[in-house]
Order: structure tokens, then C-alpha cells, then sequence
């Protein structure tokens, strides 16, 4: 137990207790609501001590679990120092019986929809969460599918979408701008927004008294939001009216599965909410049933633009719940492989933006690499997007001969192809005007919102996991964390040139010192045996069966470790009950906190902006909605 | 014998069939619905090594009104179903449905609580293109077959009535019946 926790203990008593866990120490509040508000102080003394970060909260339903818990459910709170590089995991249980939390959101931004999606998907409630909706499920859902007791196959179709209307209502009141007189046709049910494209909803609601002139207060309060026009008598003879505007699922800029409705002001964005879940096809749930082999093929389709990330990310935390850690070789392969997916990810990033822009011709460049690097992947993993390359302890197969050298040539023409993107873009003004000075995000609130990866360190805050974690060797590589100076979208959107050049020296220094040996662990309980030995000898074959059938046998714990991945920090909280299948498994996308954050960053910016921050932002749907 | 005879090399005469047919396959509008991991290979698809506009289909319209093929590109969830219906039924007649990997076409591995096993259960579907995603190859070989086999054979005559309202069906793998809990 070290100092912070100590201290934690000294002034709580028996309120909390300090268990060793699998990765350093637990706090563990066994039950909050009998000392009510312990949860509050001790999520305090912890950020007083420098636990400043939520890093996740996951809820873990102990039903069917071996060992009997204190309560049927219990949130983990995942806080992280990023100052002195620590991590601790908070335990709240909750009873099975009106399972009741206090909400933290008035803590951290991060917390709405992470609180959120614990109420959709195990019947958590938090006290004092100014929305508490579902958030994956549709909103016609009944139950709460993460929980033990729901079957898997138990499927429930949806009539008719949410209008979100009411949430769009409630974020305008909460800025002061909502005037008692509109409030009634809004609530009533004909209020029904388009699903599809740009259409303004019927029932937008009128700003002034029902189609009057607006009120000197409206007037006042519009005027002063940042890119209103703040001339109040331009608006005193003008019948302004808000106009509400769905925009997605269905929609280019928001790749099919993300939704926003933003009430307009002009062009101007005055108030915005967002709906996620259109991609929501079950990860957690679905893995549950899965053995630890069996699940990777899973976490491919999480961030489908760097797939093999994830593979990586998911097998390093097996891995170390197994306390292995896998050969040189293998790590070596999987940093090339990783800052190659980071490069090509990237590379999605920047050339769908600028479609989204206008600027069509930067795609073609930047899709042409992609492609090659696909040749690399078909020859390597026999898949372009999918690739299912990690396994627990290891990798599917070595690199083939010139494999290393193929890497190489794709990344000259990378650089090639960037370089003349870059020609293009970086002194467009058009192109600079649209993303200078948008959403800005200073590093306070970033950390606020949980942000991780490029958008964090838009934001000038120099945190990557790969130097304050570091993993699969990157301690004895050279290279620099880019960091942005504003948080606005230029940062955000140019910082990833950066972090391509810096994953272009990795790749190089990796590639020259690549070390030999073998792929996979001699260690038969964990490491699928080589290939050889699985079609040449019978112990082989034996403990390769063992290992597909029964899985990998993980000892009963609970662990979060994560990984820098293209969008940022993805973990993985796993707990085992000691069988060769997750008991939970949890995954923390960086793209879900980012999502979050996007409706209220583009408040008081033109419409028009907000589709060049959604592409700066970089949501991939699998990752974000799982 | 047929009018040519009469009026020389100056005219063809052909079946007004025919004329639609290949006017219409020629010059696909394709409505990319794209949700998940098969967008990206669709991106591929549309980019320059597969340059899907040897095959008249780079004309990409994100408005349905103005699209006369949905590629339904990714798994579809529940609570995306009644917006993949709403964007099939404000596309104009002709149109064609191409369900692109396993998601679109079973649901593929996503046997669980909110993905829609299969988007036939929603819309009627023309052509299916297997794989986790298809190569873009896949695709090209699916258009290939839609202007073969579908768009080809249209008639100005025979176009069936439009389906207009198939149920959001919920469909159990085991072909039992609909398993709704309620708590």
C-alpha cells in the first residue's frame, strides 16, 4: 500500500478497505449507501492526492461470478495521476435492489455519458446526473442487456427513433434560452424530427413570444454567445426564430451511424445534442460468451482503420493478467505493426476530413498508400481490414521474408504522398480559416472530458501512454510526443502529421534492430505452440486443442491496462473467474469521450465548422458504440 | 425484313427495354449507407486502384431521392433499422438493394441483443456480397451482377408494385418464434 492510499485509509477507517489487485492497489468501498456521500469524499481525497483523470467507469455485474461478492454490482472508478504516472482503481458496490449511485458529473464532463451508458446497460442509477437517458440501447429498450440475467438473444426492434427534442429543450434551458411560451408545442408528440440529411424539423420552435418580435432578453443572451453577431439592434426587428436541424445518422459527414441536433441560429449553432448507439452491436456482451483467443477477431471491429491496434491492446492485458510478457520479437513486431496502423489511421483521418471539406484530391493521395499497406497486410495476416494478427502471448505468424523491406518502400511513399498533401493544405486559406480558432478545448476541460491521444495533446497536454505506461519495448525507442498549442481544430487536425513522422522513426528503428527468435512463449498453459509442433507431434496438436476449446485459462481477477492507440487511450478492463471466457470485458474507447464532448464544443460555432471539428475529432462508430 | 433495310446505317432500332435497361446500369447512383468496418472498403472501392467508375457507379448521392442503389455497408442495429427503412422508402423506383459482408447480409458473428439479423428482414435485397469485409473485388463482382441479372432484365412492363411496408421483423436464428423479454 503506498503513501496516497495510506492516508486514504488513515481517514476513512473501515469505511473503505485497500485491497492488492492484479495492477497495483483497489480502494474498496463494499457499501457506499450505508455511509452515504462516502463515495463523493473519497473520489475527493483521491483528486485531492493527484488522482485527477477518470479514466473510465465500468459496471460489473457479480450474479454468476464463483466467488460470492459483497453486493450483486459494483462500479469501478478508474482514476489516473498523469502527473506521477499512477492509476487506482475505486470499487463502489451497489445492492441488487434500487441500485443507487451519486453521480460524478459534477466532477468530471467525462462522467455523463459514461454514467450514462452504466444506466443503459446494467440498471445503475447516479443521483444528481442531469440526463440520465439510455445511451447504446435504443429508447424503446426494456431491461439491461450487460446484466447476468438477460439473455443474449433476447432482441427487442425499435418503432419508431428518438426525437430528441426534449434533450435539445433542456440543453437550451440550461443556457437561458428557452422562454416559457415555446416549451408547449415542443413537448407535444407531433414534434418529430427528420432522420435523414439536412431538414429542419417541423415544430421548430419560435423564439419571441409565438412568432413575435424576440424578446430584449433572448436578444441579450444570443448576442453575446462568441460568433454571434453582437449588435442587439440587428436582432430588434428581425423575427429571429431558432430552427431546429437533425443532422445524421444518415448523413457523409457523420459515416452513417452519428447524430446531432442542433438548434440553429442562422448558421449558427446555438445549443446541440447528440445520439450515439447506431452501431452498438454488443462487444461487451458478445465477448462474454467468447474464449480470450476468440475474442480478438472481435476487437478488430472496434477501430476498424487500424485494426491489429486493438488486437495488440486486447492481448496485452491478457497478458498481463497471466503475468507473461511475450517474446522481443514479437514486441518488436507489434510496434511496427502498430505505428503502421497508427500511420494508415491517420491517414483515413486526414483524408475523409478533407473530402468533408471539399478537397477531394488529398484522398486520393492519401487512400493510394493505403491501399499499399494493404498489400503488406494481405501477405502477412491474409486480410486488408480485419486482420485478427495478435494472439495471447504472441502473434499469428512471423513476418515473411522481405516483409520489413515492403514496410520501408510503403513508408516512402507515404511520406511522399503526405508531403504533397501537405503542400496543398497547410497554406489553403480557405482550408486554415474553417479550422483556425474552432472549438477550442483548453487543457483543463480536455482532462475534464477524459480526452486521450492526438486530441489531448492538441490541447498541449503531453501525455501518451507509450511514455508514461510504456510497453512492447517502446522505452528504448526514440521519439517525441507532438503537442498542439490552442486545442482548437487546426491542432487537432495538424498534429496528426506529426505523430505520422514520429511513427515513421519508430517504424525505422524497430525495423533495423528487429531481434530474432521466436514468435511465441514456451509456456504450453498460455502460448499457442508453434505450428510445427501443432501438425507434427501429438503433445502439440494436444495443447493446441486445449488452448482453441478451452481457452486460455486467465487466473480470476480484475485488471485495466491500456494502450495508445490512434484515437487515443484503449483499454481493456477484464475480470476473470478463473475459466478460459471473460467474465467482463470491458472496453474503453477514446472515441466515446471524444463523441461526448462534440455536441458542446460546437455550440456558438457555424454549422458548417462543426462538420470540419466532427472530422478533426476522428469518431470511428465500431469503437465508439461497440 | 426489319427497318433497317429501309433507312440504312442512319438508325437502330431496339427494344425500349433495352435503352432503359442500359442506360440505367451504365450510370448507377449508388446511396452508400454506410455504418461500419464494409465503409471502408468501400472507400477503397471508390478510390483510384478499384476505380468503381469503370463501371458507371462513382456518381455517389447521399440523398436517397436522388439515388437508384443502397449499399447497405455495415451491421445494422435495431435502433438503426427504422431509419434504414425510411431512407429505402424515400428512394424513387427503380432502385436495387446491395447488402454488402455477413453483418448486412445474417448479422453475421453479432448473434446478440440489438443487431438485426440480417437487413432482409427490413428491406427486399438484390444482391448479397459475402465476406468480413469483401474486397472491393467483391463488390465490383456484386455490381457486375446487379447490372447482369437485375438492372439488365428490368421491363418497363413487368416492374412488381413496390413493397411498401415490411414490418421491422425481429428474426430468431433458429427460425423460432420472436424472444422478447420483458423485466
Amino acid at each position: 500500500m503506498n503513501e496516497t492510499l495510506q492516508q486514504i485509509k488513515g481517514r476513512f477507517q473501515e469505511a473503505v478497505a485497500v485491497e492488492p489487485g492484479l495492477d497495483g492497489d483497489v480502494v474498496v468501498l463494499a457499501d457506499p449507501r450505508s455511509s452515504r456521500g462516502a463515495l463523493l469524499e473519497v473520489i475527493g481525497a483521491l483528486r485531492d492526492q493527484g488522482f485527477a483523470v477518470l479514466t473510465d467507469l465500468v459496471g460489473v455485474d457479480y450474479l454468476q461470478y464463483p466467488v460470492r461478492q459483497p453486493q450483486r454490482f459494483a462500479v469501478v472508478y478508474i482514476l489516473s495521476d498523469l502527473k506521477r504516472r499512477q492509476r487506482v482503481r475505486l470499487k463502489a458496490y451497489v445492492g441488487a435492489q434500487d441500485p443507487v449511485l451519486p453521480s460524478v458529473t459534477h466532477i468530471w464532463k467525462a462522467a455523463s455519458w459514461l454514467e450514462r451508458e452504466c444506466w443503459d446497460q446494467f440498471g445503475i442509477r447516479f443521483e444528481g446526473h442531469p440526463n440520465l437517458k439510455r445511451l447504446l440501447n435504443h429508447h424503446e429498450f426494456v431491461g439491461h442487456p450487460l446484466r447476468k440475467d438477460y439473455p443474449i438473444r433476447s432482441r427487442q426492434p425499435l418503432s419508431e427513433n428518438d426525437s430528441l427534442v426534449d434533450e435539445l429543450v433542456l440543453r437550451l434551458r440550461q443556457k437561458g434560452l428557452v422562454l416559457p411560451a415555446i416549451e408547449a408545442p415542443l413537448v407535444s408528440p407531433g414534434a418529430r424530427v427528420s432522420d435523414h440529411g439536412e431538414e429542419a424539423a417541423p415544430g421548430s420552435p419560435s423564439f419571441g413570444a409565438r412568432g413575435g418580435a424576440a424578446s430584449a432578453a433572448v436578444i441579450e443572451r444570443i448576442s453575446a454567445l462568441p460568433g454571434v453577431l453582437a449588435e442587439p439592434e440587428f436582432y430588434r426587428d428581425l423575427h429571429t426564430e431558432l430552427m431546429f436541424l437533425n443532422i445524421g445518422p444518415s448523413h457523409p459527414a457523420t459515416h452513417g451511424t452519428l447524430r446531432a441536433l442542433v438548434a440553429l441560429d442562422g448558421e449558427t449553432i446555438v445549443a446541440a445534442v447528440g445520439e450515439i448507439g447506431y452501431l452498438h452491436r454488443g462487444f461487451e456482451k458478445s465477448t462474454e460468451l467468447q474464449t480470450y483467443n476468440g475474442v480478438i477477431p472481435y476487437t478488430d471491429r472496434l477501430n476498424y482503420v487500424s485494426a491489429m491496434m486493438n488486437n495488440f491492446a486486447y492481448c496485452k492485458t491478457i497478458e498481463k493478467m497471466l503475468g507473461i510478457e511475450t517474446t522481443e520479437r514479437t514486441k518488436a513486431i507489434r510496434v511496427v505493426i502498430a505505428e503502421l496502423s497508427r500511420i494508415i489511421d491517420h491517414l483515413v483521418c486526414i483524408g475523409a476530413n478533407l473530402v468533408d471539406l471539399g478537397a477531394l484530391t488529398n484522398y486520393w493521395y492519401l487512400f493510394n498508400v493505403r491501399e499499399k499497406a494493404y498489400d503488406i497486410f494481405d501477405r502477412l495476416t491474409g486480410a486488408r481490414l480485419t486482420n485478427s494478427y495478435g494472439r495471447v502471448g504472441g502473434v499469428a505468424r512471423d513476418f515473411y521474408p522481405g516483409c520489413g523491406d515492403d514496410i520501408l518502400r510503403v513508408l516512402k511513399e507515404a511520406e511522399k504522398a503526405i508531403a504533397d498533401v501537405e503542400q496543398l493544405i497547410s497554406h489553403n486559406r480557405i482550408l486554415l480559416d474553417r479550422l483556425t480558432g474552432i472549438s477550442t478545448v483548453h487543457a483543463e476541460e480536455a482532462l475534464s472530458r477524459g480526452w486521450t491521444g492526438p486530441l489531448l495533446r492538441a490541447s498541449g497536454v503531453e501525455y501518451d501512454v507509450r511514455k508514461a505506461f510504456p510497453y512492447d519495448g517502446y522505452e528504448q525507442y526514440d521519439f517525441e510526443i507532438p503537442t498542439g498549442t490552442v486545442g482548437d481544430t487546426y491542432d487537432r487536425f495538424f498534429i496528426r502529421f506529426y505523430e505520422m513522422a514520429q511513427s515513421a522513426r519508430i517504424i525505422r528503428q524497430a525495423l533495423a534492430k528487429m531481434p530474432a527468435g521466436p514468435i511465441f512463449l514456451d509456456i504450453k498453459t498460455a502460448a499457442l505452440p508453434p505450428k510445427d509442433d501443432t501438425y507434427n507431434n501429438i503433445e502439440g496438436l494436444m495443447n493446441h486443442f486445449k488452448l482453441i476449446f478451452e481457452g486460455v485459462k486467465v487466473p480470476a481477477g480484475e485488471l485495466y491496462d491500456s494502450y495508445e492507440a490512434a484515437n487515443g487511450e484503449l483499454g481493456f478492463f477484464v475480470v476473470a473467474d478463473g475459466s478460459g471466457k471473460p467474465y467482463r470485458n470491458r472496453c474503453r474507447p477514446p472515441s466515446l469521450l471524444a463523441y461526448a464532448a462534440f455536441p458542446e464544443i460546437i455550440e456558438g460555432h457555424m454549422l458548417a465548422d462543426a462538420i470540419a471539428t466532427l472530422g478533426g475529432l476522428n469518431i470511428i462508430a465500431g469503437e465508439l458504440d461497440r | 425484313m426489319g427497318l433497317e433495310t429501309l433507312f440504312g446505317n442512319s438508325i437502330v432500332t431496339t427494344k425500349i427495354d433495352s435503352v432503359l435497361n442500359w442506360a440505367r446500369k451504365n450510370s448507377i447512383m449508388p446511396m452508400p449507407f454506410g455504418t461500419a468496418c464494409c465503409a471502408i472498403e468501400f472507400m477503397g472501392l471508390v478510390s483510384s486502384q478499384y476505380d468503381v467508375s469503370r463501371f458507371g457507379a462513382e456518381i455517389v448521392r447521399f440523398s436517397p431521392r436522388q439515388s437508384d442503389l443502397l449499399m447497405v455497408m455495415g451491421t445494422i442495429s435495431y435502433k438503426q433499422a427504422p431509419i434504414l427503412r425510411r431512407i429505402y422508402d424515400q428512394m424513387p423506383e427503380p432502385k436495387w438493394v446491395l447488402s454488402m459482408g455477413v453483418c448486412a447480409c445474417s448479422g453475421g458473428f453479432y448473434d446478440n441483443y440489438c443487431t438485426v439479423q440480417g437487413i432482409d428482414d427490413i428491406i427486399p435485397v438484390d444482391v448479397y456480397v459475402a465476406g468480413c469485409p469483401p474486397r472491393p473485388e467483391g463488390l465490383i463482382e456484386a455490381i457486375l451482377k446487379l447490372q447482369g441479372e437485375r438492372i439488365g432484365k428490368e421491363t418497363v412492363l413487368g416492374r412488381p408494385e413496390p413493397v411498401v411496408s415490411l414490418p421491422v421483423a425481429s428474426r430468431d436464428r433458429e427460425g423460432g418464434a420472436q424472444e422478447t423479454v420483458r423485466h
